[in-house]
């Protein structure tokens, strides 16, 4: 069951266009990891499948039953953030606001979503804590608690790991994997580290401006343009 | 003391401008937790500024100042808003550009009608004489407007605040509610700037979010500790410029700056070790105070 069909997309900021040739599917429980360079259009494509970012050029179909409004998104952290006097609770608690409409406030079947998520992610203890005082990897937890909270079918990350030493990488990963296979959830990834992509996620889209590979894991890892992109990594 | 505030409170014009001044300054620390945080307090500069403009033309065409300026200031937010947006043309060389046309216009019109006098220092450090009646009632409706739209969306501005991207992504309309934000600031700033002066009102809008941020770790608290030192400040301000006859507007910013300063001292305060010293070790708990929350060394 595809929950969506991307069919020849392009994306383009004021003409340029940055992302073309878009051909994939995303079907219900995938684990799909979008892999490139800098600058290829991974966040531009993440822009496009939550809706933010018209296609210049072709289609993307979602599913119908796939809601904006339980779209789960863990974008990348700004710089405001940083030192936002937030608990960590507020920040997770506001993953429930998509699905509230116009009502003003949560309702308890809210907090417990939010409770059951901070469950899930092993993070009771920093409930309380402020978030600008928390460390890369438990800001990370806490922003992927509050994506759970929106989430119903899709949850979309985009470069969850940047920044994070390794052995919290691991754990990141592990938490993520553990959502899709139990939780059932279909996950979108944006990341940079190929390796960990080939090994979590079932399949991959690699783009360079355009999209030069897309298919399982393992093929990818057979495909001339896998094998070189994870031979470049080793020098970066 | 009491018989100061007695004293005080006899005159009907000190009555209704400590109540005006009251509402605008919750409205404002409201606000201002938002604007701090969203890297938009040079908006609210700005506005006083086309505020001050504003004012000059109402009364050179002799109309009600409130009536003419409120459109205009909205309008003007609105534009401020979209600039800052836009990030193609700088937002705050924008802002300044905006400010500096509508002083300047504002400046020519008083000396053009009334000529340059005390009417001009009025209107740039405020006065406490500046509240008719009618001002009164149209303040006090529209900042009841104000306080009740945000507590009604505070949700909503928590999340557009925190992450404007994921709230968009997940639905909510955040350019809906940034418009609602820079509104609701252009009505308070509208408001307050007759009796704190146009070059004084930000501060009713930054100095509180600020200082509160400074012991506050929670987005609850760090708004509700906003809303309590700016209306006390503005309450000592008023009392202390009518009992040492200094402009409002300068005192209520004055102690404004010690609320900050005493504030940023007291983050020095070892809260931890003097908790262990006079109260019993307690486990889990302790939400909201400031020294359950030891800094962490990351």
């Amino acid at each position: 069951m595809a929950l969506i069909v991307c069919q020849d997309a392009s994306f383009a900021y004021e003409g340029n266009t940055v992302v073309s040739g878009l051909n994939f599917e995303v079907n219900s429980g995938d684990y799909l990891c979008i892999v490139g360079e800098n600058g290829s259009g991974k966040s531009t494509l993440i822009k496009g499948l939550l809706g933010l970012k018209v296609p210049s050029d072709g289609r993307i179909l979602i599913s119908d039953e796939l809601k904006t409004s339980e779209t789960g998104y863990m974008p990348q952290q700004t710089a405001a953030q940083k030192d936002f006097p937030a608990s960590a609770y507020e920040v997770i608690l506001s993953g429930r606001l998509g699905s509230r409409g116009i009502k003003p406030y949560y309702s308890r079947k809210d907090r417990a979503i939010a409770e059951e998520n901070i469950r899930r992610l092993g993070i009771a203890d920093l409930r309380n804590r402020c978030y600008r005082e928390l460390s890369g990897g438990q800001q990370q937890r806490v922003l992927l608690a509050r994506a759970l909270c929106a989430v119903g079918k899709l949850l979309l990350l985009d470069e969850p790991v940047a920044g994070l030493d390794p052995v919290v990488t691991q754990e990141l990963y592990l938490l993520i994997e553990k959502i899709n296979k139990e939780m059932g959830v279909t996950v979108v990834m944006v990341s940079h580290d190929v390796r960990s992509a080939v090994k979590f996620a079932d399949h991959i889209l690699h783009l360079r401006q355009e999209q030069i590979f897309f298919g399982s894991a393992e093929d990818y890892m057979k495909s001339g343009v896998g094998a070189e992109f994870m031979g470049g990594v080793n020098e970066l | 003391m009491i018989d100061t505030l007695r004293e005080m409170f006899s005159y009907t014009f000190l009555v209704r401008a400590v109540v005006v001044g009251l509402l605008v300054a919750l409205c404002a620390s409201l606000l201002g937790v938002s604007l701090v945080l969203k890297r938009y307090s040079m908006i609210g500069d700005g506005l006083s500024h086309v505020g001050f403009g504003t004012l000059a033309i109402a009364t050179a065409m002799n109309a009600a100042p409130l009536t003419v300026s409120i459109p205009i200031v909205l309008l003007a937010a609105f534009f401020l808003l979209r600039i800052s947006e836009n990030s193609k043309i700088k937002g705050d060389a924008a802002i300044a550009l905006i400010s500096t046309s509508s002083l300047a216009i504002g400046v020519m019109v008083i000396s053009l009608t009334t000529g340059m006098n005390t009417d001009v220092c009025n209107y740039l450090f405020g006065s406490i004489l500046a509240m008719s009646n009618d001002d009164v009632t149209l303040s006090i409706i529209l900042a009841v407007v104000v306080l009740g739209l945000f507590v009604l969306f505070y949700n909503k501005i928590f999340a557009v605040t925190f992450d404007e991207t994921f709230a968009r992504a997940t639905g909510v309309r955040s350019g809906l509610y940034n418009m609602l934000i820079a509104f609701l600031t252009a009505i308070t700033i509208v408001l307050g700037m007759r009796m704190m002066g146009a070059l004084l009102i930000s501060s009713l809008i930054i100095f509180p979010a600020l200082t509160s941020m400074r012991l506050c770790k929670k987005f609850k608290t760090v708004t509700v500790c906003s809303a309590i030192v700016s209306t006390l400040c503005f309450f000592c301000g008023v009392v202390i410029s009518y009992i040492k006859a200094t402009p409002t507007g300068a005192s209520v910013v004055l102690v404004n700056i010690a609320a900050f300063l005493l504030f940023s001292a007291l983050r020095y305060v070892p809260w931890a070790k003097l908790k262990s010293r006079f109260l019993p070790p307690k486990e889990t708990g302790m939400p909201d105070r400031p020294d359950s929350h030891e800094r962490e060394v990351s």
